[in-house]
């Protein structure tokens, strides 16, 4: 209970005041939504959530495909492949600060990329990638050869066993890396912070730039808690989805979706 | 290998199947090594149409390799598998007419039971009605037709098994392989799905091809056996030959319990040899068909513990029968029968089943001079032509 408190007491305070009627974010005075309703009419957080939106989806959708592409060809066996995998899952423990700056020369200095949207989505992608090959990977190699070759045994070609068998396996897999992708691009400030450059700023940037500059206003309370909303939903599906499937397909939830969790 | 010759016992009719029905599967000289390993070693074998043939050995031996060569996911280094006569190497095996029985069932999980059975005939487009027949036909042969709308995450490991069997029979194949299909099973469900598979398999028709390391299921199961040991076919022949009259020192420990004899051939007498361990002389064995043996050969014979008859003097033994002397070591009482060691005077001992017919304080007791007697046509000589070598101690 006492882990519980600790974690969730100070998300709940935000949220609680974020429906304050007053200003103060220490005391709660009356239920209102005029915060919310300041958000929605502020256009630099319109920008940022319009920006932070385009960014995660598509980033989750290049982790995705690239992600899952590097899993199935993680799968041949060929030289120095644990090599390679390891390397592949590398940025998942790089400091996010160090990631920053090298994407910063890399895209300014060596590949031209202006900063901005692009530069965000290489940022983006170079670092949740990781995460969507590791979980498709566990998904692989916990399915192992034995359902393509029974697939092929029953007269499946190679074609056909992948789309009959291996693809719907790895689905929820795919799906749930993607999620994760989202979130992380969706959550990041750091590398975002380096690589936004004017003009494109994303939402996590200008809450953290907002909150250091004026303290906790409660227009960042507010928006804070917006985004904590977003994210649990999207977890909260993510798990309910990969565990029904998970159950209709006998495999263990965490199979799907407990691997990030070490990253 | 042939049928030995008739010394007394001979297989039960109804269970030999027709040696003079086409040859299905013919494996000719096939051999397969993985990173310098030697996994299957010149293996010849025949299956013929509508036989129940084990593969029996060890783990390791090279019985899965082989199973796996004939279905088509691993290629044999040289030789043939020919099925129907056609041979069968690089045909992927999708284009195979041969389905397996996977040791893991290899259920797809993301489709219920009844898509499961339906998979192999969708892909050789079978639809509608047709369709719906024969995957409630092969369902009710495995009796698992009320539970064709669940997924296999939600069957006992017994069902998913008859799931296996019936989605891999579905396809009607002329061959079904099943790589030890019991292994995951405890004892009791084994014996139940046993009696189901000789069932099923005597109902279809189907050829099938059983690779075990259990030596009783191979045997309770089977019209022929083939034994194997690191890559290599010890012996083929019916259930009976198999265990009365074990061709190889491997064969003999491997099924069943054996004492063996190391000897020197003094003497051979038309059909009989006689030969001279532990001191004595005129121990007797039949000489199998095309074997040639001479005086003064090293040579090993086997007798199955059941076979020993116990006396406490020599004089009682039936004239002709063997005789060795030994002493009761050992007394172990195992309900239908009561198993004795004996100690042999120049080392050694061996093992002797005694049925409970008597009245068990009639037993012997440790440190008692015992006579082991048996009848001469119980003694198998063993062709040790096979033994590496090397190997020679490890056996």
């Amino acid at each position: 209970m006492l882990v519980y408190a600790f974690l969730y007491l100070p998300i709940a305070w935000l949220a609680l005041v974020s429906f304050n009627s007053s200003r103060s974010v220490s005391e709660f005075t009356g239920f209102s939504l005029q915060w919310y309703a300041e958000l929605l009419d502020d256009e630099r957080v319109l920008q940022a959530l319009d920006l932070t939106l385009r960014l995660a989806l598509t980033s989750a959708v290049v982790c995705a495909v690239i992600g899952t592409l590097a899993a199935f060809g993680l799968r041949r066996a060929f030289r120095g492949r644990s090599a390679w995998a390891l390397v592949l899952t590398l940025p998942m423990v790089v400091p996010e600060v160090v990631m920053g700056v090298s994407l910063l020369a890399f895209c300014v200095k060596l590949a031209g990329i202006p900063l901005g949207f692009w530069a965000l989505l290489v940022a983006h992608v170079s670092f949740s990638m990781s995460f969507v090959v590791v979980v498709v990977r566990a998904r692989l190699s916990g399915m192992g050869p034995c359902l393509e070759e029974a697939a092929a045994d029953l007269g499946a070609g190679p074609f056909t066993a992948f789309r009959t068998v291996t693809w719907p396996l790895v689905l929820p897999a795919v799906a749930a890396g993607a999620a994760f992708a989202f979130l992380l691009s969706f959550d990041d400030v750091v590398t975002s912070n380096y690589l936004g450059g004017v003009g494109s700023t994303t939402l996590p940037v200008y809450v953290y730039g907002q909150a250091s500059k004026r303290g906790v206003s409660p227009e960042i309370v507010a928006l804070s808690t917006g985004m904590v909303a977003v994210s649990a939903v999207l977890l909260v599906a993510g798990v309910a989805i990969a565990s029904r499937r998970a159950r209709r397909a006998s495999s263990s939830v965490v199979e799907v979706v407990g691997v990030p969790q070490g990253g | 290998m042939t049928v030995q010759p008739s010394t007394g016992f001979r297989p039960a009719e109804q269970r030999t199947p027709d040696l003079h029905a086409p040859v299905e599967v013919g494996i000719h000289e096939v051999r397969k090594s993985f990173h310098d390993q030697v996994a299957v070693d010149s293996v010849s074998l025949r299956v013929h149409e509508g036989e129940f043939f084990s593969v029996l050995g060890p783990s390791g031996c090279g019985k899965t390799t082989l199973l796996r060569m004939i279905a088509g996911f691993d290629d044999p280094d040289s030789g043939r598998i020919e099925l129907d006569g056609v041979d069968m190497v690089g045909v992927p095996p999708y284009r195979r007419d041969v389905n397996t029985v996977f040791q893991s069932y290899a259920l797809f999980p993301h489709l219920s039971v009844r898509d499961n059975v339906a998979y192999g005939l969708r892909r050789k487009k079978v639809r509608g009605a047709e369709l719906r027949r024969r995957v409630a036909e092969h369902l009710e042969l495995v009796q698992l037709g009320r539970f064709a709308d669940r997924r296999p995450g939600q069957l006992s490991g017994g069902q998913q098994q008859r799931v296996a069997i019936a989605r891999a029979l579905a396809c009607e194949p002329r061959l079904l392989l099943l790589d030890e299909p019991l292994g995951a099973l405890d004892a009791q469900l084994r014996k139940q799905v046993q009696i189901e598979l000789m069932r099923i398999q005597r109902e279809v028709g189907t050829t099938f091809l059983y690779v075990t390391h259990d030596q009783e299921e191979a045997l309770v199961l089977s019209h022929r056996v083939a034994v194997m040991n690191a890559g290599r076919l010890e012996q083929v022949g019916y259930p009976e030959d198999v265990y009365e009259r074990p061709a190889t020192r491997f064969v003999a420990g491997f099924i069943g319990t054996s004492n063996i004899l190391d000897g020197q051939v003094s003497g051979v007498d038309g059909q009989w040899v006689e030969l001279s361990a532990h001191g004595v002389h005129r121990l007797r064995s039949a000489l199998p068909e095309g074997r040639t043996v001479r005086a003064g050969e090293k040579v090993a014979v086997t007798v199955r513990p059941e076979k020993l008859h116990l006396h406490e003097r020599e004089d009682e033994v039936p004239t002709g029968w063997c005789a060795l002397n030994g002493t009761v070591a050992d007394v172990v009482y195992t309900g239908v029968s009561t198993q004795y060691v004996v100690e042999l005077p120049g080392g050694g001992s061996m093992v002797a089943f005694v049925q409970n017919a008597r009245r068990v304080s009639d037993a012997g007791t440790p440190g008692q001079p015992v006579c082991m007697a048996w009848d001469p046509e119980f003694t198998v000589l063993l062709d040790e032509s096979l033994v590496d070598e090397e190997n020679n101690d490890v056996r």
